[in-house]
């Protein structure tokens, strides 16, 4: 058997206009228009998107999970990017 | 998680806290309801599980479409044909879902095929049973899809988050599946006396072996103890059998179907069906290579490999010419 695997796309969903496109999981495809169609065959078969989008696996950039707690900690000590961080008066309304 | 260690690395005993460290990590993850990901830290064992298991699933559901592709242009009418298309399509669809999840752990698709055409990995053993008439349309969207829709329930809360979000999905999908075959086999159940004569014959061949496709007792299953600790299972075989057994009686009653076994009776102590013994010699041989179809099952999926090789190899040298500006 031969070894060509085609390469794989990640395929990301536009649930309905105006949403976040999510994850859906991925598909094999030797080109772009491959990756859409197969992505739709596969992911939509029941109308669950409006728009899809492929990017080819090896072009995505992730952290490292083992990494999570120094690649996140700038953000620990900033409470007061946070609403509740302030006190204001109860009789201030519409804050 | 390297942040706890000391800084030394090089020694064999930091490598062995390293690793005892990350297995008490992972495990209190797991115990704690979190999803490991693909690029987590986690044992060789829980991987190696992990890709027997799912790639076994993606098999089956790939085999799958065998024996109802069979009776796909002899279908009765231009309906029923449309409605099998779209489950056998959606069963291909489970396939590659479960290909995708299985890929995530760093093993190949040419890999994972190559290990069901050689027969080191397996599938499940419903589809090497032959499909006789169309009632066994019906027979496998009620009893097959059923059985395996109670074994994917309990796998949407499996450990690892590529497997239990593919079940999530998968799971969407089946209702139609073992509703689709449950029509048929109530419009055959209230059909001419031939048509019920076909629906019972269907559900007495394939009753016995969907009670097999939630694998051997639990004393006798060789992979639940880890699975369970992992929580890639969430459910023993025994009790998704047991949870089987109770939903289907109630519908067969409903259509005026009889299930084949004599000693199935309401047990109002257990609250559970209490049922007859297994013919586990029968799944075994089966399991090793001598059902009806094992041969003629992956016969066909090398054929059909090998016949769409051109298609890939056309398809990337087109790729690669695009690339090149030729
Ligand atoms: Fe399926
Ligand atoms: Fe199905």
């Amino acid at each position: 058997m031969s070894n060509n695997n085609l390469p794989t796309w990640e395929v990301f969903i536009q649930p309905k206009t105006g949403a976040s496109f999510e994850h859906a999981g991925n598909v094999h495809a030797s080109d772009k228009e491959m990756a859409l169609q197969n992505a739709r065959e596969l992911y939509t078969r029941r109308q669950e998107g409006t728009c899809i989008w492929v990017v080819k696996t090896e072009d995505i950039v992730s952290s490292n999970p083992e990494d999570q707690q120094s690649f996140f900690d700038p953000a620990d000590d900033k409470l007061y990017r946070y609403p509740t961080f302030f006190k204001v008066s109860k009789k201030a309304k519409g804050l | 998680m390297g942040h706890f260690l000391p800084s030394n690395h090089s020694s064999k005993a930091n490598t062995l806290t390293m690793s005892a460290v990350q297995e008490t990590a992972f495990q209190e993850k797991i115990d704690a309801e979190l999803k490991i990901e693909a690029k987590d830290w986690m044992p060789d064992k829980y991987r190696l599980h992990l890709i027997r298991q799912i790639s076994q699933h993606a098999h089956s559901e790939v085999i799958g479409m065998q024996p109802e592709g069979n009776w796909i242009t002899r279908a009765p009418s231009l309906r029923a044909k449309m409605v099998l298309i779209a489950k056998v399509q959606d069963e291909a669809g489970h396939g590659l879902y479960l290909y995708s999840a299985t890929e995530t752990l760093g093993i190949t698709r040419s890999e994972l095929i190559k290990q069901l055409q050689t027969g080191k990995a397996k599938y499940s053993s419903i589809f090497n049973y032959p499909t006789l008439t169309w009632a066994d349309m019906g027979a496998i969207g009620w009893l097959v899809d059923g059985a395996a829709i109670v074994n994917q329930q309990s796998l949407r809360r499996t450990s690892y988050g590529p497997y239990s979000r593919a079940m999530v999905r998968i799971c969407k999908e089946e209702s139609f599946h073992q509703r689709q075959g449950y029509e048929i086999m109530s419009k055959m159940s209230n059909g001419t006396i031939e048509q019920q004569e076909m629906a019972q014959d269907a559900l007495n061949r394939w009753w016995w072996p969907s009670l097999m496709m939630f694998g051997p007792t639990d004393s006798e299953s060789a992979h639940t103890s880890n699975a369970m600790k992992w929580k890639i299972k969430r459910g023993t075989n025994d009790d998704l059998r047991q949870l089987f057994i109770d939903r289907t009686v109630k519908q067969a009653e409903l259509i005026g179907l009889e299930i084949p076994d004599p000693d199935l009776k309401w047990n109002p102590k257990t609250k559970h069906y209490d049922f007859g013994e297994i013919d586990w010699e029968e799944f075994w041989e089966v399991v090793n290579g001598n059902g009806f179809c094992n041969k003629e099952r992956i016969n066909n999926h090398i054929k059909a490999r090998s016949e769409g090789q051109w298609v890939r190899e056309a398809a990337l040298a087109y790729s690669e010419k695009k690339q090149n500006g030729v």
